[in-house]
């Protein structure tokens, strides 16, 4: 496959689980706080290629994610989470001594963080940042946690294939 | 898993311990006595009203808002997630209800009129 075409199925894949997590109630509890199961792309691609095929993936995803069920608000949102995020972990995966779960956490964490920053800005409340700012890293921890084994597991099985 | 991503998990576990205990140490949060709904649009104050009162609340043409047992939840939105209905209810100092789409905020708040004048006096 060449690396356009891969692209597409990795922007494909990512906008699936951007999707399914719509259809989820459980995370919408508080703003800012999303499973980010496309997360799991972001993270397999920084792994596989580097930040830039992640980022294409990452922006194509949270566009049309963002035109089928949010607005503008949404998408900047997403972005800044998602902009934010794939900086720090491309930031760790350099970091020796950091594994893929730790480069995931800490995006999880920053990925949270980012969109809950946006939010108090925009909507001119730093309560919304400081009472929620305790829940956002732990679920940030957690899905970042659960997303960087399974991106570790998906690594190590597709390691040594002729991939693309 | 290496040494260092333990190292990560710790501080982000202490950081969010600190993060959650200073604020209630301090008073800013966590109040659920002589409280009020502040409602914002777009940074705007559109009103304040008393927990202790049950009420529905119109919030320009976009959103209403319910009181009811000292609770707080989004009843209807227009906006495409309606996110907002589903993080109700609100009922403790801090806490927060936003609409996003609209920028609708519906804060909880200890600074009450009546607690300001309270602080002053003494
Ligand atoms: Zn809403």
């Amino acid at each position: 496959m060449n690396r356009t075409a891969s692209m597409g199925l990795f922007s494909a894949v990512a906008i699936i689980l951007g999707y399914v997590e719509t259809l989820l109630p459980v995370f919408t509890g508080i703003p800012g706080v999303k499973l980010g199961l496309a997360n799991l792309v972001v993270v397999f691609l920084l792994y596989t290629f580097s930040w830039k095929e992640a980022a294409v993936v990452s922006v194509i995803r949270i566009i049309v994610i963002g035109f089928l069920f949010g607005n503008l608000f949404s998408i900047l949102f997403s972005l800044a989470g998602a902009g934010f995020s794939l900086a720090v972990m491309t930031g760790i995966k350099k970091i020796s001594g950091m594994s893929i779960v730790g480069a995931s956490i800490a995006g999880g964490v920053t990925h949270n963080l980012g969109q809950i920053l946006v939010a108090s800005v925009v909507l001119e409340n730093k309560n919304l940042l400081l009472y929620y700012f305790p829940v956002l890293l732990i679920a940030g921890l957690i899905t970042g946690f659960l997303i960087g084994l399974l991106s570790a597991e998906i690594l190590k099985r597709t390691a040594g294939r002729n991939r693309l | 898993m290496k040494k260092r991503d333990f190292v990560l998990v710790g501080a982000v576990l202490a950081a969010a311990l600190l993060c959650w205990l200073v604020p209630r140490a301090l008073g800013i949060f966590g109040r659920t006595q002589d409280t009020e709904l502040v409602i914002t649009v777009d940074g705007e104050e559109y009103g304040r009203y008393p927990l202790s009162e049950d009420q529905v609340i119109k919030i320009n043409e976009t959103n209403v808002c319910q009181i009811s047992n000292g609770e707080v939840n989004m009843t209807e939105a227009d906006c495409p997630d309606k996110l907002c209905m589903h993080q109700g209810p609100a009922r403790e100092q801090g806490q927060t209800i936003v609409c996003l789409p609209n920028k609708v905020v519906l804060e909880i708040t200890g600074e009450t009129q009546e607690n300001q004048a309270d602080s002053v006096a003494q």
